[in-house]
């Protein structure tokens, strides 16, 4: 026995892998609204993306390749133990290019490399309720999306520029879907949020709060502002230290005890592609190991 | 030999997991790109049912939700073989989560449950059996669709009054011999 049949294909049961089937669907039909579903138990903690990989779990097919990022990076315990979970449960091929892979589970990042048709992104999410940390009740954040009652979310983004002088929110920016629903984007960097009109799927599964919604390709995704204070999807003012990109998102690493930092490009498969391609930073190494190898 | 009895338990998947992956995957796609074709094959339900809406109701349904079988699709060949494939309980429009059958018998729209403001998830979803599904006719706008498609939609006046019950509705699977079509409530729908 192949260790792959010890389990049903990708894990879950054939029956909660049909509930949450409908749930999807409906959740395409009503862009940006949260339909409950019976999560269930997995063998890793919530918080680890459990509401990711049940729709992952639901959408794979045995002819797909599967990818796996935790912001950004393929490399990450999260990422690894995931890719190495449905690699073992519905053996699946898996890759770390964007571009090879049909299904791919996030964790806080977009690819930065555009998404195609024939794609789908399944995003992992902690908070799928926008209004959460504004109205903690769900009966009234239900109401208020039923009534679509979105003043609240208004006066908080008032309320930043009030303190701050611009919109301090700077990941899981809440953007309003087809013009209805207010919807928390997962804890993606607000940079990534003009992403999110594309061609590709966009699925959302919260596996501790039992929410799952989704945003069908080419939706309109509007981030919510004002016309006096525009949304700025704004970066880091620095090029990546290993491949000189100044277009993407770059994380903050901190390299030595006396405050010396370097940016790098947080898509960590974008960025080696582009060192292939021989763009180079200004901390890129002079030769790459892997080619001085052989 | 196969006996009356018997045709029932024949027509299912033959390997359920796989042959439902791929399946539901041609209906998420058909459902997030409005009007647009696919192929789905699967089961192999007794007539007058089409392989593709027999496979979507062997993907969907299960003893949580209700089934309504509309017109001539109430036939005790297609009660038991639903009964016996899916445990699905067979029920009035009003309560189905699922109604198959063809437009004429599928009507009255207002018959089936088309959710609550704060639950509009919880309406019913109609497998439309058609002779043909061809790209022409209908022209389709909305999400999923990047510039438009077109559909040989049976009423697109229905399906108009039914966008405009947004968020609340109706959403559609339309269905052909082993070809797959999908219409969410969000679609706007224009004659030909």
């Amino acid at each position: 026995m192949k260790e792959m049949d010890q389990y049903n294909f990708a894990y879950l049961d054939e029956q909660t892998k049909r509930m949450i089937r409908r749930a999807l669907l409906k959740a395409l039909a009503i862009p940006g609204y949260q339909v409950p579903f019976a999560s269930r138990e997995m063998p890793m903690p919530y918080g680890w993306g459990t509401g990711g990989v049940q729709v992952s779990a639901a959408v794979l097919t045995p002819e797909d390749c599967f990818k796996v990022i935790d912001q950004g990076a393929d490399d990450t315990t999260n990422a690894v133990s995931i890719r190495k979970f449905f690699q073992r449960t519905a053996g699946v091929a898996t890759t770390e290019h964007t571009e090879d892979a049909s299904v791919i589970q996030t964790r806080h990042r977009i690819p930065e490399e555009p998404l195609k048709e024939g794609q789908i992104l399944v995003y992992q999410v902690p908070i799928p309720e926008p209004l959460r940390f504004l109205e903690p009740r769900e009966t009234e954040t239900r109401k208020m999306h039923a009534l679509e009652e979105y003043g609240l979310m208004h006066v908080k983004l008032y309320e930043d520029i009030a303190r701050h002088g611009e919109i301090a929110t700077a990941y899981a920016y809440p953007v309003k879907v087809e013009g209805r629903y207010v919807m928390d984007p997962s804890p993606i960097p607000k940079f990534d949020n003009p992403k999110m009109e594309m061609a590709a799927l966009q699925l959302f599964g919260a596996g501790r709060e039992q929410r799952i919604y989704a945003v069908p390709p080419y939706s309109r995704v509007v981030s919510l502002d004002f016309e006096d204070y525009p949304f700025d999807p704004s970066k880091a003012e620095h090029p990546c230290a290993l491949c000189g990109a100044e277009h993407t998102y770059l994380d903050e690493v901190i390299v030595d005890d006396d405050g010396g930092r370097m940016f790098v490009c947080s898509d960590t498969d974008y960025c080696a592609a582009r060192r292939a391609a021989g763009h180079r930073g200004a901390m890129a190494a002079p030769y790459e190991e892997e080619e001085t190898a052989g | 030999m196969m006996t009356p009895d018997t045709a029932a338990l024949t027509g299912g998947f033959s390997d359920a997991p796989c042959d439902a992956a791929r399946a539901f995957r041609a209906i998420l796609e058909a459902m997030a790109r409005p009007g647009r074709i696919y192929p789905v094959t699967g089961a192999t339900p007794p007539a007058p049912l089409s392989v593709a809406a027999g496979t979507a109701l062997l993907v969907l349904a299960d003893g949580t939700t209700p089934v309504h079988l509309a017109g001539r699709f109430d036939t005790p060949e297609i009660r038991q073989w639903l009964t016996f494939h899916t445990g699905a309980p067979l029920t009035a429009p009003a309560e189905a989560a699922f109604a198959v059958g063809d437009w004429a018998g599928l009507l009255p729209l207002d018959a089936y449950r088309i959710g609550v403001p704060e639950y509009p998830d919880r309406s019913a979803t109609l497998i439309v059996e058609l002779d043909a599904l061809k790209d022409e006719g209908a022209r389709l706008t909305g999400p999923g669709i990047e510039h438009e498609h077109r559909l040989n939609l049976p009423e697109p006046a229905a399906f108009r009054a039914n966008a405009a019950l947004f968020p609340l509705g109706l959403d559609f699977i339309v269905t052909a011999g082993e070809r797959v079509a999908a219409l969410p409530r969000t679609t706007k729908v224009e004659d030909a």
